[in-house]
């Protein structure tokens, strides 16, 4: 399709939502339920349907084993690197995950990775914006934490394309924000976004200049948000609860989920409140209360505020600037509410931070934006442009397991590398080389991103070859490498083993599972809404057809509406909706005279004291008949 | 599995001292004669092509550069070949966009900083930076000792009461005492070495003029003896290397203050 809409999509640890360009201005697009959040819960109905969002959410409570929250925690990363959060949340892993294998999540009897539960929210958010459009949505732009690894990335990415949506680019949420916040403005500012959200931390520092977003410097914590506020207020529940009322219910993941529900609750009060009482409702009519003060809350919150003082100043410092050459702090993320947090922005960047937009609202806002510049831009885009940078240096392991950087952090993307690499040993014909992310000494400190196995170099004498590696790390901060014998010209095979994360094979395993049911959906949905329109038109005119308004038609004109109607009757046997739509249509041309008819009659009726009801109209002014798309007030 | 990795860098050999020509040939979509990046009369992205950073932006190899016009440049030319403009492009003209971009952000980042603007220009001269470091790292390995990099002789005396200091700071942290004398004293060093480096700042100033005369000498047609630049060249070394040690100290000392 030419002009087909591009999504900005926001995939949040605790709430996701999508957005759209409209108009030169982005909106947000509510679900079913007239909510713009839609909660990233995915659970397991009774029947093994899954549900997803607000409708999850009973399921947490009353079914633990069948839902799950907070999967972003999880995307990218391996069995070794979640204990801690294990400990934290209640995700159930699959049993027989094996070393190095991709995660599995355990939903009632069926397990799922990571990113096949993010492609379940992200298919809900599809579906939402179907709707909205009444055409089916397949690019998106989705946003990523700025810290974000290469594997969480892919991660993401590979979730997206699960969904069924051609990922067109990941966008950093910081950076997104920014341009949510940048629309209006022109002049030229340096800029920290603070970005505190359920999971993520990040803090960016922008340059803008004439529409251009350059990134100087980014840092943050993938660890850190206010799942860990609510974790500590969880276990002092858990700690009083035993204490006061004797009762363990660690074990209880009902328990457990009715006390999170309850401090989440407390948490917003005291955002407003100088004081709440955090209130449970117990099995067998306990219940447990306890008041707390914002003086109580923020100290023992303090310390998890306090973990994004390191990033702040580390992305200051690699910025080479002092908080006074900083014109503006923008918040960002749900729990940039909290006034401590607040407090402490305003005392690193000594001012006051702006929060006009809706901190859960503004990243998807900007993904949108962005969509709309890649999509080629309208007035309001027209000069903007994004430059980002990657959070993490890229490094080769050199002999003796250091660390050889290759491309720094903070560099602009997209940027590349070339290294040269040779055998060791007479006639070797492959080279392992080992790529990874971070910023400490020793490849074991570091991000295990991949393994590339040098294949099918010609056979030669010890450090004769030349093989020329190229690293390229796209718009998206995704890694790309090709490699080439220099000396025989012969391009090498690389053979990529990531360290985490699904193969290629793997991804279009899923995609082809869920794809074909997901377009399935849409078409079922868009039948099902044309034929209950056909319905409603049809039922329109059998009371037409009794009004003395039908005798008032030419005969010609009757014979017309018969002949389509006979017509929207066969094509609705079918399961073709656009045909039913094109029947639908023809059939209100035909009947537009019929309604004018009517409608002069109801108002003749009406002026002789009878009401719009008795008139045979249909109900009322507030719902103008169906045939009759004219409006009825006047 | 052995892994041995090779030096970066490129080394030309031949010495590149007058300006690049900006590549004018027809634009591969609409058949005008094109800039070097993106045709001027349909806009399309060009393939890229192997250049240098200098060459790139169409600069002669010369040191003094214009930050503030190279920052223009860089977002103009941003503005026409990056990826986000590009992305309705075919499918190789979202490569070449990638593809030249990368090239873009490098060039850009290289020649903005004066240091690694240097460093580059002096391996575009076929200096060989890393080796001279690789050395003294692999000497450091065979023989077992630290790493040691020849201290600068104006700041001998200087280093060889740092380096007191310092080891009187970190065993006082060690014991968690607090040390404001010392502190104090190596607060002070700070402020010295940091305008040390200022100093060299302007030295390294100064070989690029020199540097910057040998180019134009060159292309107003004058024979300029390779003797003249290879001094020229070791001045600029030596500055680098200096200021490289000086840059570590003031990050021992940096370390030592925030433990």
């Amino acid at each position: 399709m030419a002009n087909e809409r591009i999504v900005g999509i926001d995939l949040g640890t605790t709430n996701s939502l999508v957005a759209y360009m409209e108009n030169d201005r982005p909106v947000v697009i509510p679900g079913e339920d007239g909510l713009n959040l839609v909660p990233s819960v995915v659970a397991l109905d009774e029947r093994d349907q899954i549900i997803v969002g607000n409708a999850a959410r009973k399921y947490l409570i009353e079914t633990p084993e069948r839902a799950v929250y907070s999967v972003k925690r999880l995307m990218g990363r391996g069995v070794e690197d979640i204990q801690d959060e294990l400990k934290l949340f209640p995700f159930r892993l699959a049993g027989d995950l094996a070393a190095g294998e991709v995660l599995r999540i355990k939903l009632g009897n069926k397990t799922y990775t990571p990113p096949e539960i993010s492609a379940f929210i992200l298919r809900q958010l599809k579906r939402n914006a179907e709707r909205y459009f009444g055409a089916p949505v397949t690019k998106a732009v989705i946003t990523v934490p700025a810290y974000f690894n290469d594997a969480q990335r892919q991660a993401t990415k590979d979730a997206g394309r699960i969904a069924g949506l051609e990922v067109l680019r990941l966008v950093n949420e910081p950076t997104a924000a920014s341009l949510a916040y940048g629309l209006d403005k022109e002049e030229t500012a340096t800029v920290a976004v603070y970005d505190l959200g359920g999971g993520t931390f990040d803090i960016s520092i922008l340059k803008l200049h004439e529409g251009i977003f350059e990134v100087i410097a980014t840092n943050g914590d993938t660890h850190l948000g206010g799942d860990d506020i609510d974790n500590l207020l969880i276990a002092i529940a858990l700690d009083d609860i035993q204490g006061d009322l004797g009762l363990d219910v660690r074990r209880s993941g009902e328990a457990v989920q009715t006390i999170r529900k309850a401090v989440i609750e407390a948490k917003i009060a005291l955002s407003s409140d100088e004081q709440t009482t955090l209130d449970v409702e117990l099995a067998d009519g306990k219940r447990y209360q306890r008041v707390i003060t914002r003086q109580q809350y923020e100290q023992l919150i303090r310390p998890v505020v306090d973990r994004t003082v390191g990033p702040v100043r580390q992305a200051m410092k690699d910025a080479g600037l002092a908080a006074r050459q900083i014109d503006e702090a923008v918040l960002v993320g749900g729990s940039t509410r909290i006034p401590l947090v607040r407090k402490l922005v305003e005392d690193q960047f000594e001012r006051t931070p702006h929060a006009d937009l809706n901190p859960d609202e503004v990243v998807a806002l900007g993904a949108a934006v962005q969509a709309n510049i890649l999509a080629g831009g309208s007035e309001a885009t027209k000069e903007m442009l994004l430059l980002d940078v990657t959070p993490l240096s890229l490094g080769i392991e050199s002999l003796g397991g250091g660390v050889v950087k290759i491309i720094h952090r903070n560099s602009t993307i997209p940027e590349s590398a070339t290294e040269h690499f040779t055998t060791g040993v007479e006639g070797q014909t492959n080279v392992a080389i080992h790529v990874v992310q971070g910023e400490r000494e020793l490849a074991k400190d570091c991000r295990s991103l991949a393994r590339f196995d040098l294949k099918g170099i010609p056979p030669m004498p010890a450090g004769l070859p030349r093989i020329e590696v190229k690293f390229l790390l796209d718009a998206n901060g995704i890694l790309h490498v090709s490699a080439r014998e220099a000396r025989s010209g012969q391009e090498s095979e690389i053979e990529v083993q990531p360290s985490y994360g699904l193969t290629d094979e793997q991804v279009e395993g899923m995609i082809l599972e869920s794809f074909d049911y997901a377009e399935e959906d849409f078409r079922q949905r868009q039948v099902i809404e044309a034929r209950n329109e056909a319905t409603t038109i049809m039922a329109a005119l059998e009371k037409g057809k009794k009004s003395p308004a039908w005798d008032q038609l030419t005969s010609l004109e009757r014979n017309n509406i018969g002949k389509l109607e006979r017509a929207l009757n066969t094509v609705l046997q079918q399961d073709d909706y656009q045909a039913i739509r094109t029947a639908i249509d023809a059939l209100n041309q035909a009947t537009m005279h019929l309604a004018e008819l009517m409608m002069d009659t109801a108002v003749t009726s009406a002026l002789k004291g009878q009401n719009m009801e008795t008139a045979n109209v249909g109900e009322g002014p507030a719902s103008p008949h169906p045939i009759a798309k004219a409006e009825i007030e006047q | 599995m052995a892994l041995t990795e090779n030096t970066k860098g490129k080394s030309t050999g031949g010495l590149v001292v007058t300006q690049a020509k900006p590549v004018t040939t027809e634009c591969w979509s609409c058949g005008a004669m094109r800039a070097a990046h993106y045709c001027q009369e349909c806009g399309k992205v060009q393939p890229p092509a192997p250049v240098d950073y200098f060459a790139f932006f169409g600069l002669p190899y010369k040191l003094n550069l214009d930050t503030a016009q190279l920052e223009r440049d860089f977002y103009a030319l941003s503005r026409k070949i990056h990826p986000d403009i590009n992305a309705k492009g075919s499918d190789p003209e979202q490569e070449w966009s990638l593809e030249k971009t990368s090239q873009l952000n490098d060039a850009y980042r290289t020649l903005k900083d004066p240091i690694s603007r240097t460093e580059y220009l002096l391996r575009l001269q076929g200096v060989q930076l890393e080796e001279q470091s690789k050395a003294a790292t692999e000497e450091a390995r065979k023989t077992g000792t630290a790493k040691k990099q020849v201290v600068p002789p104006d700041l001998l005396e200087e280093v060889f009461e740092l380096n007191m200091q310092l080891d009187e700071l970190r065993a006082s942290k060690k014991l968690g005492e607090d040390d404001p004398g010392h502190e104090r004293e190596l607060q002070d060093a700070k402020l010295h070495l940091a305008s040390k480096q200022s100093d060299m700042l302007k030295e390294l100033n100064a070989t690029w003029s020199e540097w910057d005369s040998l180019v134009d000498r060159t292309s107003s047609g004058e024979t300029i003896d390779e003797s003249e630049r290879a001094a020229v060249r070791d001045r600029m070394l030596d500055v680098l290397n200096r200021r490289t040690y000086l840059r570590n100290l003031l990050c021992e000392v940096d370390d030592v203050l925030e433990s």
